[in-house]
């Protein structure tokens, strides 16, 4: 149900077709969306050396998973405070748009972004999912755990 | 449609144990927590994670990413219902012809209203410099001086050239973005309504290829259509595309160069229902 993209740097692997033609753009809003989950997460680390965080992005928002991953490093550098980021990875996890359909209740997920019932194909739908846009998590090292 | 409101599980988990796995999917299974249905979890996937010895541990978050730039925006707007003005963001890709309309516009109503313009652009004044002159205050963002070169406004750019306008004096701002299909739409920078500006040049597939900017729109002001004999624009084809990512929404069909449909989009911008506390809480 999720796909995920993850990774410090380096190639963008798995890019899906349909939203790599979006980066008409000369420059990317990524890097200031990375930048605010950098201070959102130094926030709450509290000072913890970070691991891995986790981000849920819906695919109705005009952003690119592997261009968040590849920014991160890049967003978190220079940031006053964010010492604690240093190495840490991000993990988006990608969530599909659906709509349900008002006229025959049918859930359906969006391949693309038409707002249109799979089942009777009316456009008078709800939107349920693809907006998502949250730092659900994130994980930081601790010096010893109890088994 | 409520796009930078809080989502319905934006609330912190209501068990706040931190986890002691690192591996964000145990199993196989693709999410731990689908959230759908208020955090519920199967029984038994709960709280005991003693036996794993990994070092690490979870911390839950659950913050919406743009929490801070809604704060800033949510802060303009209230500056902006306090002086009783309209804000109205114009966003488009670049060469649409923003700043042709905007200029028409401030020639028509400038004599009549009073207005601000909030004029975002990278590096340059031209667009200021082609605005001046028309009775309106233009207060310049350049997004490439101490912003990191960005590609859209953002709330606390908006913010940032507030006090350079007389706010209480003014009837109606027009926030100029950068432009750019796909950034601004992302930034709510405490406006009332948005519009934006699609050229009939750009080909008549572009709200399928930037649906989050086109269903972001309060209207779609579709421009240049004095080059319509000359195009193959086949402008059903961009009106189903257009319905397709937001149905119903408002299309005016103008041209800034010969003046077609300027006065119905000064109307528009007129409008009472744009008018502060009697628009839908979109934003």
């Amino acid at each position: 149900m999720f796909k995920e993209s993850g990774g410090t740097s380096g190639s963008p692997a798995g890019r899906q077709g349909a939203r790599l033609d979006v980066r008409g753009g000369r420059a990317v809003h990524e890097l200031s969306i990375c930048r605010s989950v950098a201070d959102i997460v130094a926030r709450h680390a509290a000072g913890r050396p970070v691991t891995r965080v986790h981000l849920r992005v819906g695919a109705l928002r005009q952003v690119v998973p592997d261009t968040l991953v590849y920014c991160w490093e890049l967003a978190h550098a220079d940031a006053a405070g964010a010492e604690v980021l240093a190495g840490s990875v991000l993990v988006v996890e990608s969530v599909p748009a659906g709509v349900r359909c008002r006229r025959c209740g049918v859930h359906s997920e969006l391949a693309v972004p038409i707002l249109r019932c799979a089942a009777c194909g009316t456009t008078d739908v709800v939107l349920v999912s693809g907006e998502e846009f949250l730092v659900t998590s994130f994980e930081v090292a601790t010096d010893a755990v109890e088994a | 449609m409520g796009r930078f409101h809080p989502h319905a599980n934006s609330q912190p988990h209501a068990n706040s144990q931190p986890h002691a796995n690192s591996q964000p999917h145990q199993n196989g299974q693709p999410h731990d927590h689908p959230h759908k249905d208020g955090h519920a979890r199967p029984p038994g996937s709960v709280g005991d994670h003693s036996g794993y010895r990994t070092g690490a541990e979870r911390v839950e978050v659950l913050e919406r990413i743009l929490g801070e730039n809604e704060r800033v925006a949510r802060a303009n707007r209230a500056a902006f219902d306090a002086a009783g003005v309209t804000v109205v963001n114009l966003m488009s890709a670049p060469g649409a012809g923003k700043t042709t309309l905007l200029a028409e516009t401030l020639r028509r109503l400038a004599p009549h209203r009073r207005i601000g313009v909030i004029e975002g652009d990278i590096e340059t004044s031209l667009d200021a410099d082609r605005l001046d002159g028309f009775g309106a205050s233009i207060a310049l963002v350049n997004t490439g001086n101490g912003f990191g070169g960005e590609c859209h406004l953002d709330a606390p750019m908006i913010a940032s050239a507030l006090p350079r306008l007389p706010l209480a004096e003014l009837d109606l701002i027009i926030i100029e973005n950068v432009g750019n299909l796909v950034c601004p739409a992302e930034f709510a920078v405490g406006e009332d309504r948005r519009a934006m500006v699609f050229a009939v040049t750009e080909g008549e597939e572009k709200p399928l290829k930037y649906p989050v900017m086109f269903r972001s729109a309060d209207l779609v002001l579709v421009n240049k259509t004095d080059l319509l004999p000359h195009l193959d624009f086949d402008t059903e084809a961009f009106r189903r595309n257009l319905d397709a990512v937001n149905p119903g929404v408002d299309v005016l069909a103008v041209s800034a160069r010969t003046g077609e449909g300027v006065n119905a989009w000064c109307d528009w911008l007129a409008d009472p229902l744009g008018a502060p506390g009697a628009a839908p809480a979109r934003r």
